[in-house]
């Protein structure tokens, strides 16, 4: 047993968070926040240059072949560094939906684009409030021409490639559901920016008129594929929330280190000491469990269903739960909007939302759980 | 990242298994599956009849202490080895709490301080558990703040005479040894006259009573010293240095991590599988779900933390202050679990008895919790050594610190 990622993978962490420092500092950040940019784009072009798209994608599509491991270790760093491009949708939704459920010709055609920054891609699942099921989903495709309304689709507005979930039956079972694929260019998209929490990942409405698609995957299978997708993106997504989890950890101990009141640091408080200890704890657990989801991933192991669960539930209570008390330590600086701590309270936030929310995960779990007790 | 056995730990798996379904005691096996978490209790048997037996035949056979080096009685496996025997020898190794500070404090402790003739004398019959041994630190003024103790130790000769008084040692009324911190000069500051000796519990003048706890058992005693001897051969590490023999003691007792500390959530889940709420399994209910999924992740994240830490251990890492997670995560929780194991319930909740769901063993973890999250360093206390020692916080402010220990206030209302 070796629980623990290899020193290449290690060292491929530290590349990533040297590269995230200097090009991604909280400035350039702001820079999408204050929305005078969609996304970084000169980032978006370091990471292509870096080998981050492309990292778990096959050689043979354009990609490094490295694996999930290495995704991961990427993953936590773009969480880590607030990472103001769309390469959650494009790389944990898109590309994984891809490989999973693409044809030759489909992986072809866009996994080169993908890893090449070329092209951006997302998932268009969701159709307003509400958990991801099958009912929910009412876009109608009949004979490959879709209509209906999409959102909120993460970075939906900047995409090239959207990948889409539409009914095909009305029988009430899960095989209603068919996944579709559409390039951006062919029309029949329109798309509107919408605001929302957290601004540096952009969330957009798609109504779709008449738009010609492609089947990705049988027909009739598009809900499984979907789970499967949303349990990686799960994964992946809660290392984005672990380094997330640290960094706030981490900018509220610097703090508590120099900030001064009533003639000591505010760190040796212990009502203070303790609240940091708990986000050391809250963090710390949600990497373990992100390990382990890091292990089922990438080993396409039977665990992973719940694994990814246990990752996404642990990973969005303890981001939320740093990102939260790390202004509270900050005090009255914390809700300021020139500190940056703000801007992690935003991503937790709005990171616990986009793959279905906390009580759909617990559901999953919970189910999941049952399933192999049972067993 | 591999969960998968090497060859070699393959091999260590298939002897630890084949041997633990040829010697375990079986016909206890399903009264340990169901024990509550922290209390063993046995029908037809003496539990330490029963535990010493299994240490003894563990022992014959070099399976018991593991990590220890075999001329003391252990068996030098890896940690990754510590772990497989766990997992295989499942619910018989709740039998080894009753040895938990023996093997896991008072031995390594003495591997570090004791004479060699003395470790090859006392190791070996500690790890086969013929003898028991227990730890004497806390006293009624020295619990979270141990330095602030005031058993005596006198130099007389070659000896040292004890008075004074220690509380809440577990396991005393039926330990045969014990590892004693005491104070040798009160004219410095308190950290600084301390002295660690062992000595045999049955000297003239140790007198073991008892404590009733909260819980209703007696597991926990008190400990008065009347002019007890103790040759100065056994004392531990330098006089007036008991306070570094102290830290390698409780050290140590991060060595004993394992990947399956009890949370109580396999019980909860079982629990709310089984009852019926509103007409349909508990475990159907959001509110439930909700409770036990964050309940779950909490305990997984438990399990993969320990796993962590012994891949560390395995590549010469040494475990750090972070281990304090284990105890500070898992014990409050056990107290949540239950109190929500009884609402669930409703009014019958209360019931402990033979009729009560599950035979009060909800009841039970309730009732020891308090004890798990106080024992071995309170909640608090575990915050505070993640927040300074993983941390780098600044140390509280220690107004006792350069106090000659005889001039420390000793009430807090004048
Ligand atoms: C079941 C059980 C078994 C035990 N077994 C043994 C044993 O075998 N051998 C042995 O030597 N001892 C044993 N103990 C004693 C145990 O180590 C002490 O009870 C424990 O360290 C707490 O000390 P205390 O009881 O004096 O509480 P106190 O130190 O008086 O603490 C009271 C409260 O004050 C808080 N507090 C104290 N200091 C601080 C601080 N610096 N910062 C913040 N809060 C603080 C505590 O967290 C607690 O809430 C056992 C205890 C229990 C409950």
């Amino acid at each position: 047993m070796n629980f623990d990622f290899s020193d290449d993978q290690k060292q491929l962490r530290d590349q990533a968070r040297k590269f995230l420092a200097e090009k991604c500092p909280p400035k350039a950040v702001r820079v999408v926040l204050d929305g005078n940019e969609p996304y970084d784009r000169a980032l978006w072009k370091g990471f292509a240059e870096m080998g981050f798209l492309g990292v778990a994608i096959p050689e043979e599509y354009g990609g490094a072949g490295a694996g999930h491991l290495e995704l991961c270790v990427i993953a936590e760093e773009v969480g880590r560094a607030l990472a103001p491009v769309p390469f959650s949708s494009t790389v944990y939704l898109a590309a994984e939906a891809l490989m999973l459920a693409g044809s030759d010709a489909q992986k072809q055609a866009w996994l080169p684009k993908i890893a090449s920054g070329e092209a951006i891609g997302t998932l268009a699942l969701f159709e307003g409030t509400g958990n991801p099921s099958p009912k929910a989903i009412k876009l109608e495709a009949v004979n490959g021409v879709l209509n209906g309304v999409k959102k909120p689709v993460a970075d939906g507005a900047i995409a090239d490639l959207i990948i889409v979930a539409a009914r095909t039956a009305s029988t009430g079972r899960d095989s209603d559901i068919s996944l579709f694929l559409v390039d951006v260019k062919a029309g029949g998209i329109e798309a509107k920016a919408l605001t929302n929490l957290d601004p540096t990942r952009g969330q957009a409405e798609l109504t779709f008129t008449n738009c010609k698609a492609e089947p990705l995957g049988a027909a009739g299978e598009g809900w499984s594929i979907i789970t499967e997708v949303l349990d990686r993106a799960a994964v992946l997504t809660a290392f984005e929330q672990v380094g997330g989890s640290d960094r706030a950890l981490e900018m509220g101990r610097d703090y508590a280190l120099d900030r001064i009141a009533f003639g000591r640091p505010i760190g040796s408080f212990q009502a203070v000491k303790h609240i940091l200890a708990d986000m050391y704890v809250s963090a710390t657990l949600a990497r373990s469990n992100c390990y382990y989801g890091a292990w089922a991933l990438s080993t396409n192991a039977p665990e992973l269903p719940e694994a990814a669960a246990s990752a996404r539930i642990s990973a969005t209570q303890a981001y939320q739960h740093c990102a939260k008390n790390n202004i509270q330590v900050h005090g009255g600086m914390g809700f300021t909007w020139e500190f940056d701590c703000h801007m992690y309270y935003r991503r937790a936030n709005a990171l616990a939302l986009g793959l279905g929310s906390l009580s759909y995960w617990e559901d999953q779990l919970i189910d999941r759980m049952r399933k192999r007790n049972a067993a | 990242m591999n969960f998968d056995d090497t060859p070699q730990e393959a091999v260590f798996r298939a002897e630890a298994r084949a041997w633990i379904v040829a010697n375990a005691p079986k016909q206890y096996e399903d009264e340990l599956r169901a024990s509550s978490l922290g209390r063993i209790a046995l029908k037809n048997a003496d539990i330490l009849d029963v535990a010493k037996a299994w240490q003894k035949k563990k022992a014959d056979a070099g399976w018991a202490c593991l990590h220890w080096p075999k001329d003391y009685g252990g068996r030098g496996a890896s940690p990754i080895e510590r772990v497989i025997w766990q997992q295989e020898e499942g619910p018989f190794g709740k039998l080894s709490g009753l040895f938990i500070i023996g093997h896991g404090m008072c031995g390594p402790t003495m591997m570090a301080y004791a004479s060699e003739e003395h470790k090859r004398q006392y190791l070996p019959p500690l790890a086969s558990g013929e003898k028991v041994w227990c730890q004497l630190f806390s006293e009624p003024a020295g619990g979270s703040d141990v330095a602030g103790l005031r058993t005596r130790a006198e130099k007389r000769g070659d000896e040292w005479v004890i008075n004074g008084q220690k509380i809440w040692t577990s396991g005393a009324h039926y330990s045969d040894y014990g590892i004693l911190l005491t104070r040798t000069d009160p004219t410095v500051p308190k950290h600084k006259g301390l002295t660690m000796f062992f000595l045999d519990m049955k000297s003239p003048g140790v007198e073991v009573r008892p404590i009733k706890q909260a819980s209703g058992h007696s597991d926990f005693n008190e400990v008065y010293f009347t002019d007890v001897v103790i040759p100065d051969s056994q004392r531990l590490g330098a006089v007036n240095d008991g306070w570094n023999v102290a830290l390698t003691t409780l050290m140590n007792e991060r060595m004993s991590i394992g990947a399956g500390v009890a949370t109580g959530v396999p019980e909860l889940f079982a629990f709310c599988s089984n009852l019926m709420l509103d007409d349909r399994p508990a475990i159907e209910d959001r509110n439930v779900r909700s409770k036990l999924a964050h309940w779950a992740v909490r305990a997984s994240g438990l399990k993969y933390t320990s796993l962590r830490a012994i891949s560390a251990l395995s590549k010469g890492e040494r475990p750090g202050p972070e281990n304090s997670i284990g105890k500070l995560v898992a014990a409050p929780m056990i107290q949540d679990v239950a109190a929500y194991a009884l609402d669930l319930q409703g009014a019958a909740g209360v019931l402990s008895g033979p009729e009560a769901e599950l035979a009060g063993k909800f009841q039970a973890m309730l009732l020891r919790a308090p004890g798990t999250r106080v024992e071995g360093g309170t909640d608090e206390i575990m915050r505070n050594i993640i927040a300074e020692r993983v941390l780098g916080l600044p140390g509280d402010v220690r107004v006792d610190k350069d106090v000659p220990f005889n001039q420390v206030p000793t009430k807090g209302r004048a």
